[in-house]
């Protein structure tokens, strides 16, 4: 992949434009004929041709159920599938027998929850637990930690396993600049904290967590530690080896796959605690009337017919991703970031939510428009052929925390280039303008 | 875009009519769009008993875009000094109105009834933000089902 600088003397740089053409929908137009500029990766990435093409390969060559019948095409779906996790375990430094195919990261996050009320429950009836499954066991005033940037995906669920189990939760809470408030992490996470799960890189403020300091106090104390990596597997190189974390979930359509595929990686031990999530076919060892035992780990959490196909894409997301190269595409995405952040500062009326400089941050921008309610600049921009997101993004108590109903994001990816954001700046000039604000 | 701002609805943007919560009130609500986290409170007055009752006042506070917050300006105008019963009709009508892009079946808007309302003609071919225009109006509805339910609260 080649490369071009943006700015003299910078040295970070850009990904050649012309690896555009490798995503077929950014060819089309919207609303009057207008180009597709796209500046909603955040919500979900656009999908290069191969990974369109191997999933259609799939389908046409190899389709089958697999994990059963011994015919040809069930052995050749079966490695499809399971080649897939491999190379996607790979991609995060994991291995294959480490990595659940779930339909997304929100049931990544979920499956992990029901861990803890599963084993509570099957505990307190003394039903069977696998060996080590203590630790998921939680008793009334155990607390459970997560962050005040979290995406409802990583909040409610544990407000869920709190309403189950009398489990207290408390969270980390945040600078006026975005960024995790750390300075009485020891009294957040205490000898009480069962569970800490955060964020890597805030969906709605950019922010990318540190995620060192946190995971050595929560170890400390002898919490799991899980990390929603949704927004960070896709736009810099994350290795499980050196996070220092037990479990991180993440979703395939946010990094060029295709939608109905996400993961949850957990290290083999942690995974083998577990008690199963869904349950039913595929997920078992022996099976009679009165009792089931269980498969080991990651089938034990595929329960039914897995989303193969999609497993399939998402494995060329992945190749596709390497063939680019994960510190090429943070370089990228840094360089735009950097680009979006110094031309909002400049537009007048525009306050930046989040880090105002690109250091320990990704490339999504939120911001508020003064006098303008976001679903207003989202439309005019809209009308302009402009995508961005509006709304709270899902994490509503984000919003509060910094008193704005809602924002207006531009995310970025690979495909993205400077010229966009001239335009989203251009087009939150007019939508002042058009509602006489500026 | 300019079907989707029509002048009017830029005009009850910025000058909203009977903005404020006031007193007295038979039933107060508060009612969000949890995809986009615009919010309303909103009480009603009402004097006489029943669907003859007279809606006297309609009073709000809000968040939300331009389109939310023009539709219930606009509605407190339509409203205010007509009977729950009219108020009802009136409401069906903006139903429909906001059906009318994606529902074939619905027939033309009444121009009597929703007078101002017309202006939000534009936001039904915009699927996303027919939800800012309804909220006030399905506040509304729900304040005087419960101020005229016995006892309060249903």
């Amino acid at each position: 992949m080649t490369t071009v600088a943006l700015g003299a003397g910078q040295g970070r740089t850009l990904l050649d434009p012309a690896l555009r053409a490798d995503f077929p929908i950014l060819a089309r137009t919207v609303r009057g004929g207008q180009p597709l500029v796209y500046l909603d990766t955040a919500a979900t990435s656009q999908k290069p041709a191969a990974v369109l093409d191997a999933e259609r390969e799939f389908y046409e060559q190899r389709n089958s159920a697999v994990h059963r019948g011994a015919h040809f095409l069930a052995e050749q779906a079966t490695d499809a599938f399971e080649a897939s996790r491999a190379v996607i375990a790979g991609f995060i430094g994991g291995r294959a027998e480490e990595l659940v195919f779930t339909r997304n990261a929100t049931e990544s996050i979920n499956l992990v929850a029901h861990a803890f009320s599963s084993a509570t429950a099957k505990k307190e009836h003394g039903a069977p637990l696998p060996d080590g499954a203590e630790r998921f066991v939680l008793a009334p005033g155990d607390e459970i930690v997560v962050t005040e940037m979290e995406h409802h995906a990583n909040l409610v669920p544990w407000q869920e396993l709190c309403d189950k189990t009398g489990a207290v939760l408390r969270w980390i809470g945040l600078t006026d600049e975005g960024r995790l408030d750390l300075t009485d992490l020891d009294e957040v996470i205490t000898e009480r904290t069962r569970v800490v799960s955060f964020v890597h890189q805030s969906n709605i403020l950019g922010t990318v967590n540190e995620v060192a300091p946190i995971a050595a106090r929560a170890r400390e104390v002898g919490a799991l530690v899980v990390l929603d990596a949704c927004q960070s597997v896709p736009h810099m190189p994350v290795d499980v080896r050196t996070l220092g974390v037990d479990l991180l979930a993440f979703s395939g359509h946010k990094m060029l796959g295709p939608t109905g595929v996400g993961c949850l990686w957990g290290r083999a031990e942690v995974l083998a605690a577990m008690p199963p999530f869904n349950t039913g076919g595929s997920m078992i060892a022996i099976v009679t009337m009165e009792r089931t035992t269980f498969a080991d780990p990651p089938q034990r959490f595929e329960a039914g017919s897995p989303n193969v196909a999609q497993a399939v894409g998402l494995a060329a997301a992945v190749q596709y991703l390497e063939r680019v190269g994960m510190p090429a595409v943070a370089a990228h995405e840094h360089v735009l970031t950097e680009y979006a952040l110094a031309a909002l500062a400049e537009a007048p009326g525009v306050r930046i939510i989040g880090p105002t400089t690109a250091t320990g941050r990704g490339g999504a921008v939120s911001f508020t428009v003064a006098g303008l309610h976001p679903h207003d600049v989202g439309q005019v921009l809209d009308d302009e052929g402009i995508a961005v997101r509006v709304g709270h993004h899902c994490a509503w108590p984000t919003c509060r925390r910094f008193d704005v109903p809602a924002t207006t994001r531009a995310s970025f990816g690979l495909y993205n280039q400077p010229f966009e954001v001239d335009l989203l700046v251009v087009g939150i000039r007019r939508a002042q303008r058009f509602f006489g604000v500026a | 875009m300019d079907t989707l701002y029509q002048e009017i609805i830029l005009d009850h943007y910025r000058n909203p009519v009977g903005r404020g919560l006031r007193e007295p009130f038979e039933a107060q609500v508060h009612h969000v769009n949890p995809t986009c986290g615009d919010e309303i409170t909103l009480r009603v007055h009402l004097e006489g008993a029943g669907e003859s009752a007279t809606v006297a006042d309609i009073s709000y506070e809000s968040q939300g875009c331009s389109i939310s917050q023009a539709s219930a300006s606009v509605m407190h105008e339509l409203l205010v000094g007509h009977t729950v019963a009219e108020g009802m009709g009136t409401q069906e009508a903006f139903l429909g109105l906001m059906k009318s892009a994606t529902d074939d079946s619905s027939s033309d808007p009444d121009e009597d009834v929703l007078g101002d309302a017309l202006a939000f003609s534009g936001v039904a071919r915009y699927p996303a933000r027919v939800k800012c225009a309804l909220l006030s109006w399905m506040a509304w509805k729900d304040a005087v089902t419960q101020a005229l339910t016995p006892g309060g609260t249903p």
